[in-house]
């Protein structure tokens, strides 16, 4: 009997973090300039451990304005999509459920589908209106299904799902009609929003707005974490267990929705990273949620993060959609895990 | 122990007010009424019903399908607010109670435990010490001896490290019943327990429960079918049907061969064994 420990939780983080570390540095190496990797890494930590405020300026510029600011980006979207993707399994006690089967990503697009191309707003005020409309569109989402998939007062799991499956594709359908509706030249902008996208800049604020988010909504989440154990094993039980069941699913689904809408709205849809992330970290860590959340977080920023490399580099000089990178991977994956766990 | 409310009931029961201070869990004139929306008439009620379990005392509680077994469980366990009436733990209301404080004094044992994902019986016995821990909860090393001798307790020991869906039908059950006892309760509630367990395993759960009850003074509310099982573990039956508590007593008194064709509404024999407690066989139509 060998029981989860803080210090067991904290080493196993260290050692995440450490490979997320080499990941970005990896991340930053490629691109159409080339930069030494050895210089890169050295340059990096002194930023790190305070000892150099500055990266070589041979290569500064570029990392500093260009890659660092969408790898940073791709590792809270791809933290905050995996974290929400793993509470929302326990919660919903459905190994399936992720923030795509919720629906809350189509809502989102939907918004911001009718803001960007429909107000023909100013490229900098489109900047903040864009993910601020998929933002609320994630929110009025969750709000619905929220209310759907409540039965008798109580949040019911199965209606929950199943209500976020329906608000979701009639909201797909809504997608399709929108840019149907739109001129062609506004379509490519659209579809790529659709498939992901992590290279648009974003205002400094948004930034903010999503760093400081991502670590609320994780910590109210990992507070949770050891009845989020209890609730795999159903509500009752856990109600019997000493969990305050209606108050733990309130907090989580609220947070979890929170972090989906915020990456939806500053990265468009990136699927299967709250499905698969969460799935390969239970294999590797197991089940309980105090090492699995974190472990979640470091997982999905790590793939995010491969994932973008690799849709800006595999067809340079054109890019792929991160979102279309992490399907096409994602997919026979899930496959993979379905039949390694059904075998 | 007491009476209830019923067309055949025993006579005296005492009330909160002269409750004996040994008394453990009072369940005093509690109702309950279900509906599936407030604003329709109840489909489902439950009639007064009042019954004491001492510590140490294993209390079974019998009837036919959907007669209010399984209600009066999720009522002591807190699940579930009375219409009317009390039901009082150590002198406390049990759906008052904070959720951690009363999984702290009370634990249940359900049918079966479904899992979403594998998990090793120690990590499952080790749930048990979720309401006595802090905020994130690691487990500390008391934690690992309670849930260590809980295991040895129910004769699980040598299962801590198997997978949970690997192991026998019987030897879950011991599992979920060590989980329980990690709990340190005082009340120990188990919904048909041995459902879905062989002859030969429920006799040996039900064993290791009254031997278990002996030792540690639990007080124990089992609901169970199994008429002759409760006949012979429990100390005191409370036969229920229809909502209503008809009778509660030992089981040499409730078990009448008149009032349990009403209530099972079938043949049967009853007969007084040497140690005084009775068996129940059911007579074939032509008998």
């Amino acid at each position: 009997m060998q029981p989860l420990t803080l210090s067991k939780v904290a080493v196993r983080c260290g050692i995440l973090a450490l490979i997320l570390f080499v990941v970005v540095v990896v991340a930053l190496k490629f691109g159409a300039v080339p930069v030494s990797l050895y210089g890169l890494a050295k340059d990096l930590i002194g930023v790190l451990i305070g000892r150099s405020s500055n990266i070589s300026s041979e290569y500064g510029m570029i990392i500093r304005e260009i890659r660092l600011p969408r790898i940073a980006l791709g590792i809270f979207v791809g933290a905050s999509l995996s974290v929400a993707g793993t509470s929302f399994q326990a919660l919903l006690r459905n190994p399936l459920a992720d923030p795509y089967v919720l629906g809350v990503s189509y809502g989102a697009a939907v918004l911001a589908l009718i803001i960007e191309p429909h107000l023909a707003l100013q490229p900098e005020i489109a900047a903040v209106f864009t993910p601020l409309g998929g933002f609320i569109g994630a929110t009025l989402t969750i709000a619905a299904v929220y209310l759907l998939g409540r039965y008798h007062g109580d949040i019911d799991s199965k209606t929950l799902l199943l209500s976020g499956v329906i608000v979701g594709s009639f909201f797909s359908a809504m997608i399709l009609l929108l840019i149907t509706m739109l001129p062609s030249s506004s379509t490519r902008g659209v579809v790529y929003w659709l498939m992901g996208d992590l290279s648009t800049p974003m205002p400094p604020i948004l930034g903010w707005v999503l760093r400081t988010g991502f670590f609320a909504g994780f910590a109210l989440i990992y507070l949770t974490a050891s009845d989020l154990n209890l609730l795999l094993a159903g509500e009752k039980e856990a109600m019997h267990l000493g969990v305050d069941v209606k108050k733990v699913q309130l907090v989580v689904y609220l947070a979890a929705s929170a972090l989906t809408g915020l990456a939806v709205s500053v990265s468009g849809s990136i699927g299967y990273v709250g499905l698969i992330v969460p799935h390969v970290m239970r294999m590797i860590f197991g089940t309980d949620y105090r090492m699995l959340l974190p472990a979640s977080a470091f997982g999905g920023a790590i793939a995010v993060v491969i994932a973008d490399t690799m849709a800006r580099t595999v067809a340079a000089p054109s890019e792929l959609g991160v979102g279309a990178v992490t399907a096409i991977a994602g997919a026979p994956l899930f496959i993979y895990l379905l039949r390694r766990r059904l075998a | 122990m007491s009476a209830s409310r019923g067309s055949v009931m025993e006579r005296g029961a005492p009330d909160g007010s002269r409750m004996n201070a040994d008394v453990r869990l009072s369940v005093e004139q509690v109702s309950y009424a279900y509906s599936p929306n407030p604003s329709q008439a109840p489909i489902f009620t439950l009639e007064a019903t009042s019954f004491q379990v001492k510590p140490g005392e294993i209390v079974g509680v019998l009837g036919p399908n959907a007669s209010g077994k399984s209600t009066v469980l999720r009522l002591i366990a807190g699940a579930l607010q009375p219409l009317s009436g009390r039901i009082l733990l150590n002198g406390a209301e049990t759906h008052l109670m904070e959720p951690r404080a009363r999984a702290q004094k009370i634990a249940m044992v359900q049918q079966e435990s479904q899992l979403l994902f594998p998990a090793k019986v120690w990590e499952f016995v080790l749930q048990g010490r979720h309401p006595h821990g802090k905020s994130l909860r690691f487990e500390n090393d008391d934690d690992v001896v309670i849930a260590t001798n809980a295991l040895r307790q129910v004769g699980a020991d040598h299962l801590t490290d198997r997978w949970m869906d690997e192991i026998s039908g019987g030897e879950k059950q011991r599992v979920i019943l060590a989980r329980a006892l990690a709990q340190q309760p005082v009340l120990l509630l188990l919904d048909e327990p041995t459902l879905h367990l062989d002859i030969g395993a429920q006799v040996d759960f039900l064993h290791t429960l009254k031997k278990l009850t002996a030792v540690n003074r639990y007080a124990v509310v089992i609901v169970t079918h199994e008429l002759n099982l409760a006949g012979e573990y429990a100390d005191q039956v409370v036969l229920m049907q229809k909502g209503k508590c008809l009778r509660v007593g030992t089981p040499a008194s409730v078990y009448q061969r008149d009032l349990l064709e009403q209530v099972f509404q079938t043949r049967l024999m009853v007969e007084q064994r040497v140690n005084g407690r009775p068996k129940v066989s059911v007579l074939e139509s032509s008998e």
